[in-house]
């Protein structure tokens, strides 16, 4: 067997990555709405990138190089919340997530009070959003 | 080219592509633009997990900024369709959905 124990480590490392894509394809296939499917997405994103680019940093083995791979996770970690966050909110709001499947839902008792219809001309109109103010927004 | 990175190259790679064919299964079947959002990001995310396992097996740093780039402005197609997605469904309100029983949904009492 050839190879140094630091390339082991690499090829692991990266073979582990490797496997939170899988991980993430296999749960976009399986599970059955948005927010599930969400769940999974974040797994590669995250974990998976941060243990091939330790992969790829203990491969090269250089230390001009870390920092870049750092930048590119710490940019990712930034990120990927972000997107996560809107297209939550979004399905939220839109109704393709399926309520059915939660088990708890903090965002029910403010849904129900926002009107789906245009308001009433009887109902006073606050400032030009309605009566949540910006929350009615969708 | 050593053993471990050879084993690296197939087994990452297969992993990888099992996972690329998975998303671009949900790009296509959906069923909405969100799943299909969630999709392309997975897809992206597989993308740039292939470019540094190629850099590792091949010992070059060619590819590194678009890793990088990849990272830093991926998101940005996500926020932009997911603040303009619309429900097209008005027919089904939001209140009909609300009221799960056994869920946090149900009402208090003074609430209603």
């Amino acid at each position: 067997m050839d190879g140094t124990w630091t390339d082991w480590l690499a090829a692991a490392l990266l073979i582990t990555g490797a496997f939170f894509s899988l991980v993430a394809g296999v749960g976009l296939v399986v599970l059955p709405d948005l927010l599930s499917r969400m769940h999974a997405s974040a797994k590669p994103q995250v974990l998976g990138l941060l243990l091939m680019l330790t992969g790829l940093a203990l491969e090269w083995g250089s230390w001009p190089w870390v920092p870049v791979l750092v930048a590119a996770w710490i940019m990712q970690l930034i990120t990927a919340p972000v997107a996560s966050h809107l297209i939550s909110r979004t399905g939220y709001r839109t109704k393709h997530a399926r309520r059915d499947l939660l088990h708890r839902d903090d965002l029910a008792a403010q849904a129900r009070r926002v009107p789906r219809e245009p308001l009433p001309a009887t109902m006073p109109d606050v400032e030009g959003h309605g009566p949540l103010g910006d929350q009615e927004e969708r | 080219m050593t053993t471990p990175l050879l084993v690296a190259a197939w087994a990452g790679g297969a992993l990888l592509l099992i996972g690329a064919v998975a998303s671009v299964y949900r790009i296509t079947k959906g069923p909405s633009l969100l799943d299909r959002v969630v999709a392309t990001d997975v897809l992206l995310v597989v993308l740039s997990s292939a470019l540094v396992l190629d850099m590792a097996v091949r010992d070059h740093t060619d590819t590194v900024i678009l890793v990088l780039l990849a990272a830093a402005v991926g998101f940005l197609g996500s926020v932009t369709v997911a603040r303009f997605v619309e429900d097209r469904r008005p027919d089904h309100p939001q209140e009909e959905n609300a009221l799960v029983p056994g869920t946090s949904d149900v009402p208090t009492r003074e609430e209603a």
